[in-house]
């Protein structure tokens, strides 16, 4: 994305991006609230709407774009990811599986 | 030409602030490497927290369930989700060289926004106090209170920028320097939204899922 010079485009672009949070926001609510869905079923929408709103807040919002952005800026921004995952990943996964002999 | 290219991540003040366009670049990669390594610190601070929720940890204390106050959680993350629009405006007007007047009121907007999230948060803490679901209580809890009140420490410190950053804007006016500092603060204000995501979407629906 190149940024808009146009007020009312970037106006625009922030405003979309806050409706596509809010939806986002709204429906995992609304479902926890008066949902009739399984658990694991509304957990996995739970998910999957953070996630969408995770991408929808760093496009919109913190302008981030995987076309037109400096590659040293993505690279920070993927590589802090990759970090991420496997550390929190891991941490989650080893003492899952600790857990669950601990009980057996 | 309807457009400029993009020199660093995050709103770009654009080419018509000529070189203070330029020298933000260095700065605000500064900045996002800062964040990045904040990213770590709240994914951490998740795993912890995932690995404690677990009927062990409970310890026969207070579970999510219990103390879990949804419309509040909700309320919330409205305040924050709206806080991040009006920060945006603020930052455009900025970017558009429309009057300071503008970015103040969009910044006081966002700064009330931000009071009302942790006045709301303090509440809750308030409520799990009394009924005493207190960090000491499990391990759960300590892994709640070690995640939640980060995120809250992170908006308190946030908005006490913005209050600074209305003075410096009063004295100094806007110049190479305050620009800066007002784009950093604003990746940081869109940054603790982005961990909110994460708190209400795994603590809160989680918890009560």
């Amino acid at each position: 994305m190149r940024e808009d010079t146009n007020f009312e485009q970037a106006v625009r672009h922030y405003l979309v991006g806050f409706s596509l949070a809010l939806f986002l926001t709204l429906v995992p609510f609304g479902l926890v609230a008066w949902g009739e869905l399984s658990r694991p079923a509304t957990l996995m929408f739970i998910g999957t709407f953070g996630l969408i709103q995770v991408i929808v807040h760093f496009r919109y919002f913190l302008h981030i774009n995987f076309k037109e952005q400096k590659r040293e800026d993505l690279l920070l921004i993927l590589f802090s990811t990759v970090l991420l995952s496997i550390m929190a990943g891991g941490t989650i996964w080893i003492m899952a599986n600790l857990a669950h002999r601990m009980h057996v | 030409m309807s457009s400029d290219t993009l020199k660093y991540p995050g709103l770009n003040l654009g080419s018509g602030h000529g070189s203070d366009h330029n020298k933000a670049e260095t700065k605000i990669f500064g900045f996002w490497v800062f964040l990045m390594s904040d990213l770590i610190i709240f994914g951490l601070m998740f795993a912890t927290y995932v690995t404690m929720n677990n009927p062990m940890s409970y310890a026969g204390g207070p579970e999510p369930k219990d103390f879990i106050n949804l419309p509040s959680a909700f309320a919330q993350t409205m305040l924050l989700l709206i806080s991040s629009l009006t920060f945006g405006f603020a930052g455009l007007a900025i970017r558009f060289k429309q009057s300071l007047v503008r970015a103040n009121f969009w910044l006081i907007i966002t700064l009330l926004l931000g009071i009302g999230f942790i006045t709301l948060e303090l509440f809750d803490f308030v409520d799990m106090f009394e009924m005493g679901a207190k960090p000491s209580r499990s391990g759960y809890l300590s892994a709640f209170f070690g995640l939640v009140p980060l995120h809250g420490l992170h908006v308190t410190a946030g908005c006490i920028w913005i209050l600074i950053m209305l003075i410096q804007l009063r004295v100094f006016g806007l110049n190479a320097v305050t620009k800066v500092r007002l784009l950093c603060l604003a990746l940081f204000w869109h940054f603790l939204d982005i961990v909110w995501i994460g708190i209400f979407s795994i603590v809160y629906l989680g918890g009560v899922a």
